[in-house]
């Protein structure tokens, strides 16, 4: 594809002026925060040391819909890139939210969030194809590529999809894409928590299309989605309330992007002291009794608590359940993810040495003290 | 393949090697039952090797513990005394992965084949390294379940020998590979700490280090266990076999499918001398005028097969497909696949000696792999078939020649080494499913920069900081490079040409 993804002129300034901030970090030992739209600097630990942004290294570098994968750089929007996609009848499978406008490709990898469809088509983790990136001895590498398979060497740009930063500047990705599936339906159950999370389970193991889930409040809201005459045939025989298709996307979309009711009142309880959890659980975990309101999705796998209950207390009970619970929203007096064990912390800090010797990018997004 | 260079040994020669090997059996004797110890040259012969024939190497020792507790103990130590250890599975690797280092200990872990659970309700197994693929399968078939990456030895080869490749597969495009496909691992770091990467959930906090460990060919830890997820059996497959007059069409045809929004289960063309290769061997009908044939599997229900079928009839005949045929049932279907997954074993019928490459490239620059390689035919005056997981853009090129005929053999290399080369400036990659191994260790020079290699192998040292796991796989060193003497190749990820990178 070398020849196509001919680059844009006005990068060469861009680029060169992110090296020589990151060279003088580096030689100064200044701490850096990488910026995108800064849709999502509430997420994780925090935020440390001077801005740097992202926001010229912006642009689709390649899209060949028949090759299914889009290249793109960290600053480009991420509402430019699913609009490019969509022209073309193809999507990010994984949904990845967007709290707010402005949102921007690299800061979508960083975090390394899905939506709805997380349990049924992957998250960013499994799109990833290639990467480049800065690395914190200013050197500007690439890893993967643009072709669905390739085991060459480590697979260091799947690693950092969810990285937060801490590794380096993602300065352009490559994602595999998909086509929009054809059909969709959204189904709605009257059923307790208990009786959702079972059925959900049996269904699981069924060749069903089903695509998305949410369990609050009694209801149980399924989206079936593939070829017309797959969803057609489950929607027959799962039965239930078939919900008008505005209202459903509009459902899936408050949902993805946390404006659905249930997060509106979160929002409330959590500018009144509460933090809003996000559980994430082996799918066949019982409910949790937990004090607060819970919402399930990815069948059993994602559930949002908003509680004011100590972070020791939660944390322990998603632990023994076989998960782990991070403080999403809200007060983070316990820090924001679940703590490591003894090995896999030691090799936290080894990698964090080997990428970011200086320990400049993001130092506390991620893992506290990295 | 790449000209054989024997892999350095880390300790250095001056060290004896019959005292280390005296020094490592005591140590590990202690560790293991007798029988569980090998280190006569007839009992570690068999172990010289795995799939990738051309290299060899006897190990100091061949370890086959039983238990996790025995693995520990062999791992601190070998990390007490510096020894490298390379892990096996059924070593059916096609890179030399598992070849053995010649002052090191092969850890087999042939021993670890137990299903430790298959669960319906989660839809997932949870099995020990050296468990078969197709054993997975096999037991999850009652429960209506599969486990889906289906590597052509899946007969033979193991879950740990899969996570250390990343292998793929004939249904990869839809169902994904090991990495999509693995939740959790659970094994040992090189000092014998009992690790977990991964989870039952479907993210861990932290870095994602399962997408580092998957597919790093046994340099970053000892995996013991896997869980795998498990994926509903669809109802039905079926198959269309498509001729083509002309590659290029065939290739375009592919592409036709995949922008028409369609995902096929499955979409694998063979050229017209592997076609007449493996038509030979299992007669299934194939059409022989034809210069490329299109395997298209299409599964799921009943309803959404039809329909799916019905599109890419349409697809591949606006395509030029001079004929098209439907799998009418399940012996029909499979008998379209037997030839494609005998082109390995068809082809050695025809030749005394093959060599089977792996590279990837984009879909669409299939025709001009293919032409180019017809061109090398002539260039290395040696003849070459092709299977193409056309669906993933990953290309089997097979180098036909005889070891015992002149320097066939190192044509053959050089016929290899081209095609990579040439799939990388294409905008691919040396291996798409095989692994680097010590085949690939020049052709890294010509995919990566030397930064790009250090950083590997920094990233190798901070899970192994000694480099004792697997050492002199995957990452050349760098003098390896500078005599091989290939420029590396920019990618066309890289979209900053104006920068200074050498």
């Amino acid at each position: 594809m070398a020849a196509d993804a001919a680059p844009g002129t006005a990068l060469g300034p861009a680029l060169g002026q992110l090296v020589e901030r990151v060279r003088s970090a580096q030689a100064a030992r200044t701490a850096l925060d990488i910026v995108g739209g800064g849709t999502k600097a509430f997420y994780g630990g925090p935020r440390q040391g001077e801005p740097l942004d992202l926001a010229e290294l912006a642009g689709i570098s390649s899209y060949e819909p028949s090759e299914l994968v889009v290249t793109a750089r960290a600053g480009t929007p991420l509402a430019e890139l699913e609009a490019t996609l969509a022209g073309k009848g193809q999507c990010l499978p994984f949904e990845p939210p967007r709290f707010a406008p402005g949102g921007t490709v690299g800061g979508m990898v960083a975090a390394g969030l899905a939506g709805p469809a997380r349990a049924s088509a992957g998250g960013v983790r499994d799109y990833m194809l290639g990467a480049t990136l800065l690395n914190g001895r200013a050197e500007v590498l690439s890893f993967g590529g643009q072709v669905m398979k390739n085991v060459a060497g480590y697979d260091v740009s799947r690693l950092l999809a969810g990285s937060m930063g801490t590794l380096g500047v993602i300065l352009e990705v490559s994602l595999k894409v998909l086509p929009v599936a054809p059909a969709t339906t959204t189904l709605r159950f009257e059923i307790d928590e208990t009786a959702a999370l079972a059925q959900l389970n049996a269904w699981g193991g069924q060749p069903l299309p089903i695509s998305a889930s949410a369990v609050w409040n009694g209801i149980l809201v399924l989206r079936l989605a593939g070829a017309a005459a797959a969803v057609r045939a489950a929607a027959v025989r799962l039965g239930g309330e078939v919900v008008e298709p505005d209202l459903a996307a509009a459902f899936w979309t408050g949902l993805r992007d946390q404006t659905d009711e249930y997060f509106v009142g979160a929002a409330k309880a959590v500018g009144s002291g509460a933090t809003l959890w996000r559980l994430a659980l082996p799918q066949t975990a019982p409910p949790l009794k937990l004090s607060g309101e819970q919402l399930v999705e990815w069948g059993g796998a994602q559930r949002w608590l908003v509680t004011t209950a100590p972070a020791a207390m939660i944390r322990d009970a998603v632990a023994r359940a076989g998960g782990h619970a991070s403080a999403f929203r809200g007060d983070k007096p316990e820090g924001a993810f679940a703590p490591l064990s003894a090995p896999l912390a030691r090799i936290h800090r080894e990698l964090k040495t080997a990428f970011d010797p200086e320990r400049i990018f993001n130092r506390a997004r991620l893992v506290a003290d990295l | 393949m790449n000209a054989p260079l024997p892999a350095s040994a880390t300790p250095g020669p001056t060290i004896d090697r019959n005292a280390r090997q005296a020094q490592v059996v005591a140590a590990l004797s202690a560790l293991l039952p007798a029988h569980a110890l090998l280190h006569r040259r007839e009992d570690t012969t068999p172990y010289e090797c795995d799939g990738l024939t051309a290299y060899r190497a006897t190990p100091l020792v061949v370890a086959l513990p039983e238990t996790e507790a025995q693995v520990a103990a062999l791992l601190e130590a070998c990390h007490a005394l510096e020894v490298p250890v390379v892990a096996r599975g059924a070593g059916t690797g096609l890179s030399g992965g598992a070849m053995p280092h010649a002052l090191g200990v092969t850890l087999s872990l042939a021993k670890f084949n137990r299903i430790v659970k298959v669960d319906l309700a989660s839809r997932t197994a949870v099995v020990q390294c050296g468990v078969r693929n197709l054993a997975i399968s096999e037991a999850a078939a009652p429960f209506g379940l599969y486990y889906a990456p289906d590597p052509s030895s899946q007969i033979a080869c193991t879950i740990g020998g899969n996570v250390a490749e990343n292998s793929g597969g004939v249904h990869c495009l839809k169902y994904g590979l090991t990495f999509h496909n693995v939740l959790k691992v659970r094994g040992f770091t090189v000092e014998g700490e009992a690790v977990e990467f991964g989870g039952d959930a479907l993210d861990t906090p932290g870095l994602d280090l399962l997408a580092a460990v998957i597919g790093s060919e046994g340099m970053l830890a000892i995996v013991t266990e896997v869980t795998v997820k498990l994926t509903p059996k669809p109802q039905l497959a079926r198959c269309i076999m498509a001729s083509f007059d002309d590659i290029r069409k065939a290739g375009d045809a592919v592409a036709a499918i995949i922008a028409a929004g369609i995902i096929p289960a499955g979409l694998e063309m063979m050229d017209k001398p592997m076609t007449a290769a493996v038509e030979d061997y299992v007669h299934a009908g194939y059409d022989l005028t034809a210069e490329a044939i299109l395997l298209c599997e299409s599964d799921g229900t009943p309803e959404e097969v039809a329909e799916e079928i019905e599109r890419m009839l349409e697809v591949l005949s606006g395509s030029g497909a001079t004929r098209m045929e439907v799998s009418k049932d399940e012996a029909q279907r499979l008998k379209f696949w037997s030839g494609r997954k005998n082109a390995f074993p068809a082809s050695g019928r025809i030749s005394p000696d093959y060599m089977c490459m792996d590279s990837t490239i984009p879909r669409k620059r299939l025709a001009d792999i293919l032409l180019a390689i017809q061109q090398m035919e002539t260039k290395y005056a040696l003849r070459c078939c092709n299977v193409f997981h056309a669906g993933d853009g990953n290309l089997h090129p097979l180098i036909l020649f005889d070891a015992n005929q002149g320097d066939q053999l190192h044509r053959a290399e050089l016929f290899g080494a081209d095609i990579l080369e040439t799939s990388v400036r294409l905008g691919g990659t040396i291996t798409g499913e095989h692994g680097v191994g010590v085949e690939k260790l020049s052709s890294m020079c010509v995919q990566f920069s030397p930064e790009e290699r250090a950083q590997m192998e920094a990233l190798k040292r901070a899970f192994d900081p000694k480099g004792l796991l697997n050492p002199g796989k995957v990452i050349p060193e760098l003098h390896r490079c500078a005599e091989y003497g290939k420029m590396h190749v920019k990618k066309g990820l890289l979209p900053f040409p104006q920068l200074e990178r050498f």
